[in-house]
Order: structure tokens, then sequence, then C-alpha cells
């Protein structure tokens, strides 16, 4: 696996971001880059604001403090019309799947790909197909969200998420309600997705195996002091992170030196 | 747990000369049997006792009713600084103890739901109104800004969820809209009868019916119909994709929600209203007429050359044109209300009826607005 010291200009750039809901601080001062092809791991405990920073990288919030770069484009100060055409080029895998229960698995794809393509209605519908049997779910193009189960709803979400080939994918808790075969299926997945599409995945979880199998690069929120308090590779944070709150939580709490 | 047969529970406390005060439990202590009070035993700890111990050789069969009987008084003993021995506790319950004591309860940890004063209420009434009006200023001129784009062709929805809409604003609504109607005619009719037929006035029954109907209430009743029935349902819909993140997910596709979703709720409702309106006009005159018929012993045609003569074009197209306003409150209030909706299957609930509420009060105030400026123009 490459390592976190890659090359080139980062793909997002978080400059002293700080998140709050009203008068209330949830995060201060995040800074850090996303290089092409990292799988980068926002960890931190629950209710630390994980979540939260994924909205506000894919715009669903606006910072109090501090920007988003994506490149060098300013995503904060970008006018609406900018911003959308920027996330066009990002997926987003939510929690629960969030797909549209009004519509088939297939339409759920189709939408992004009728909206912002030229295709035709029949080529659509083949791009679909393509999807849904990368993910591992061919011949339930013609199912609702609510026919299938939690984790086929993941899957689906996420062959929506890569419906317009995005350079960026956002993973909210990708195996939250999935068994371990599941989950570890669902990483694999990541990984391969990510090597064959040359996709950056930017990934909030709290899964530790997850964490140690795909993770390159991270960075840890801390819920007490409402910061960031380690970045780097998962593995060398485990084994070598001068915070003993980071090596705690990477050690399931077992107290390791 | 195991027998039917519990033993009831029983409680002791002796005193032994050191002052400690042991506490004996006997029988059956569980959530389904009946327990002994407790308060008693808790004012005699509080009175000089120097250790607390307990005996629990005749406990039979425990369960948290036990432990939440020994929390209490631990919990006691501990702010009146008396020494707890647990010793005699069953092994399984002094673990439970410790798991249960292990933290100590944050003191924030409990929400602040203090007793507010009058002030504090009027105050954070204010504030919290505020707060929604601006939301509801805001939503309005997205809606504004997506019905532009609609006239001129750019917007983005699906034309299979708009026919949708059509119909289940349209043609299924049709049904529950006339059967009202036609009990709203029967009523005015019947009210206005008595009075009239003391004139002897009756066939009078016929304009004031007719007139009744199509200027106001033929359109006012369908919309209280439809803020019951779409309305309430727009704002679950919304609510419900909300709560899934669905809504989340348009927005992050570049897909304006409010074009999206609300848009095409809100041409269903405006361009179906009107046609729903007429048919309640003409079916609310047929309630009218079965009285006039029936009880007043009118003929069918001095009825209708009545009611024709009485109502003017002018009547018909301010009812319609008042449903096609009623039509828009009645999107908005549901859509606003299924945008603003909280993230729990409680919220959505109370989004549906405030969808209800917010739409009829709306279409209330507006049919009052009606009628002071309809009458000032003269119509």
């Amino acid at each position: 696996m490459t390592s976190a010291s890659n090359n080139g200009a980062p793909i997002i750039s978080v400059e002293n971001l700080t998140m709050s809901f009203g008068d209330f601080v949830l995060q201060r001062d995040l800074t850090f880059e996303v290089h092409a092809g990292d799988i980068f791991v926002v960890m931190g405990g629950s209710g630390c604001g994980k979540s939260t920073l994924m909205r506000h990288l894919v715009g669903l919030l606006e910072p109090a403090a501090g920007r988003i770069l994506y490149g060098d484009r300013d995503f904060t100060a970008a006018s609406t019309k900018d911003r959308d055409a920027m996330l066009r080029r990002f997926g987003v895998l939510y929690q629960g799947g969030a797909l549209w229960s009004s519509m088939t698995l297939a339409e759920n794809i189709g939408l992004p790909l009728g909206e912002f393509t030229d295709l035709s209605p029949e080529t659509i519908r083949e791009v679909a197909a393509v999807k849904l049997a990368l993910v591992g779910l061919s011949g339930f193009e013609d199912y609702y969200p609510s026919d299938i189960s939690g984790g086929m709803r993941k899957r689906a979400g996420l062959a929506r998420a890569m419906a317009l080939d995005p350079y960026i994918l956002f993973i909210d808790e990708p195996s939250a309600g999935l068994d371990p075969i599941s989950s570890r299926l669902l990483d694999e997945l990541i990984v391969e997705l990510r090597d064959s599409l040359n996709t950056t995945i930017v990934m909030v979880t709290h899964e530790l195996p997850s964490i140690f199998a795909i993770g390159t690069n991270s960075i840890f929120l801390d819920a007490e002091s409402r910061t960031m308090i380690a970045s780097g590779p998962p593995t060398e944070l485990r084994d070598h992170s001068d915070n003993p709150t980071v090596r705690r939580f990477l050690n399931r709490g077992a107290a390791h030196g | 747990m195991t027998s039917s047969l519990a033993t009831p529970a029983d409680l002791t406390a002796t005193r032994r000369d050191d002052g400690t005060m042991v506490v004996t439990l006997g029988g059956d202590w569980l959530l389904s049997g009946v327990l002994p009070s407790t308060d008693a035993l808790i004012d005699q700890l509080r009175s000089g006792v120097s250790r607390l111990a307990f005996d629990t050789t005749a406990l039979a069969d425990w369960d948290t009713g036990a432990l939440s009987f020994v929390l209490r008084l631990s919990g006691t003993a501990r702010t009146a600084s008396v020494p707890v021995d647990a010793s005699g506790l069953p092994a399984g319950l002094q673990r439970l103890l410790v798991l249960a004591e292990a933290v100590p309860e944050k003191a924030d940890a409990k929400s602040d739901e203090e007793d507010y004063g009058v002030v504090d209420w009027i105050g954070l009434t204010t504030l919290s109104a505020k707060a929604s009006a601006g939301e509801t200023l805001e939503f309005l001129g997205q809606s504004v800004i997506a019905v532009w784009r609609f006239i001129r062709g750019k917007a983005r929805y699906r034309r299979s969820d708009l026919t949708l809409l059509l119909q289940q604003a349209g043609i299924e609504a049709l049904g529950i809209v006339v059967l009202v109607a036609f009990l709203l005619g029967l009523i005015l009719a019947f009210v206005s009868a008595i009075q009239l037929q003391q004139f002897g006035a009756a066939i009078y029954v016929a304009d004031l019916v007719g007139i009744a109907m199509v200027r106001d209430m033929g359109a006012l009743i369908t919309a209280i119909v439809m803020a019951g029935r779409s309305g309430a349902a727009y704002a679950a819909q919304l609510g419900t994709m909300k709560v899934n993140e669905e809504i989340d997910a348009l927005a992050t596709m570049g897909i304006d929600p409010i074009e999206f979703l609300v848009l095409p709720r809100f041409v269903a409702l405006v361009l179906m209203m009107p046609l729903l309106t007429l048919f309640a006009d003409a079916v609310g005159i047929l309630g009218g007429m079965l009285v006039g018929i029936g009880m007043l012993d009118l003929s069918f045609t001095a009825y209708a050359q009545q009611s024709i003569g009485a109502i003017s074009v002018t009547h018909l197209l301010g009812g319609l044109f008042k449903g096609a306003v009623y039509g828009i409150l009645i999107a908005l209030a549901g859509c606003l209300r299924g945008m603003q909706s909280g993230r729990s299957a409680g919220a959505v609930g109370s989004a549906a009826t405030s969808a209800v509420v917010t739409g009829v009060v709306w279409i209330i105030a507006a049919a009052g607005m009606f009628s002071f400026v309809f009458y000032l123009l003269g119509w």
C-alpha cells in the first residue's frame, strides 16, 4: 500500500476548518490534506464530529471558519453553480445507502446519468446494469430499495455513488449494520474500485478491522479537546503515536505502553 | 423466573449494638411480584447508623427489583457517609452493584429542562419564531426560483413523478371531495331553508346555495380536504426522505431538492385544485337541489333556473382562482414542514400534523382576505 508521503499536489486541502452548531463548537482548527489514490480515514469516538466533517466536505454544512479546497479551487467560496459542478465529480455513500425509495435500483443509478449526460435511456439502463454488476447485484435492476436487505442497499448506494465515475468517493460508516463478512467484502470492493478507477476515497469510520485493512492515511478527531490530535497511516499511529488516547483507541482500549 | 409460585418478598432491618444496620431480604425479589416499601428504611438509615450490612440467606429469587432497592439504599448511605458492606449480598448482585456504581452520574448529562419563567419563555419563543420566519422566507425564495426555472423549461424533475402526483391529487381525491361538497350543499340548503321559508321565499335557497358554493365554499371545502390529504402526505414523504438522507443524496449530486421534490408537488396541486373545485361547486349545488326538491317542493326546472340566474361568471372564475391559490398554500405548507422535519420517526409525525395545521390556518386567512378584497372590488 502507498504511504502517506505521496508526491504531487493534494486533491483535498482542509485549512483551519472549524465546525459549529450555533454557539457550540464541535471541532476546531482541522488542517489536513488528502492525496490522489489515498484511502483516507476520518476516525474518532462516537459523537466527535466525523460524519459532520464529511457533511462539510460535501457542502451540506457550511464551515464556521476556515476553508476547503479541491485541487486549487476554493469550495467554500465557490458560487452555487461552481459548487454543483464540483459536486458532480464526487460520489457519496451514506450510512443507510440513502437510495431514493420511490425509484428502482436501475432508476436510482440512472438518475444522475440522465441529468448530467446525453446518454439515451437504453444506454443509461445498460450502464446502470453494469454498475450493479460491479457491486454484485446484477439482476436486481427492477427491485425497489425496500425489497432488498440492508447490506444490498449499501452496495446499491455504492453503485449509485460510482454512477458518474467520480474522482473522489466519500463513504460514511461503510460497515455500520453489516455482518463481518459483508463488511470485509465491502472493504475489498472499495479497494478494487480505487485501484481500477483511480478514485480517491475519504471514509468516516471507527471500525478498526476496516481502518487497518484498507486505510492508507488518516486523521483522528478527539471529542474531549475538540480538534484533531493525530494524523498519519493508521498502523503507524497504532504502534508509534505519542498520544495515549489514539493508541488506546487503535488498540481497542488495551493498555499498550 | 423459575416457579410460578413465588414467595412474597420480605424485608426486615435490625440494629446491632455497634450501630450496624443489618437489612435482611427474604423471599422472591422480582419486578413482577410485590415489593415491600422501602421509605421507612431509608429514613432509619439517615438516623445515626454507623455501618450498613446485608443478610440475604433467606433470599430465594431476585432480579432488577432487588438491585434497584440495594442501589437506592447504598446511594443514601453514601450521601450520609455510612460505609456499606456488600459482602452479605449474592455474588451476582454484588457485581451488578459495582457495575452500576462504577461511573458516577454525569451532572451535566441530564437535559436542562428546568422550570423556565415567563420571561425565558417569551424570549425563547421569540428567538425560535425569528429562526422559523427566516427558514420560511428562504424556502419561499427557493420555491419562486424553482417555479421560474419551471416556466422557462429548465427545471430538473422527473416527468413520471409529476404524473403520479397529478393522479394522486386529482382523480384519487375526487371521491372524498365530491362527498364532502355534496353534504356541505345539503347543510347550507337546510340552514337557509328554515329561515327563508318563514318569508315564503323558499326559492331563494337556490341563490344562497349556488352563490355560496361557487364563490367561496366550494374552493374552501376542497382546500381543507386537500390540506388533510395531500398536505400531510407531502410533509410525511419529504420528512421520511430527510430521515433516510435521500434529500442529502440529491443535494450532493448537484440536484436541487426544491426543484426535484417540491416543484412537482406544487404544480400538481395548482393544476388540480381548480378542477376539484369545479366538481365541488357542481355537486354542492346538487346537494342543495335535493333539499329544494324534496323538502321545499320546488321543481327541478325552477331550482335550476334560479341557480343559473344567481351565479355569474365572475363568481365562478373567482372561486376557481381561490382554489388555485389555496393549492399553492397547501403545497407550500406541506413541503415546508417536510423539509424542516427533524431526523426521527416522531419528527416526521409532527411535520405531518404541523403541515395540516399550517395549511388550514393559511387557507382560512387567505379566505378572509379574499372576501374583503372581492368586496372592495365589488365582485
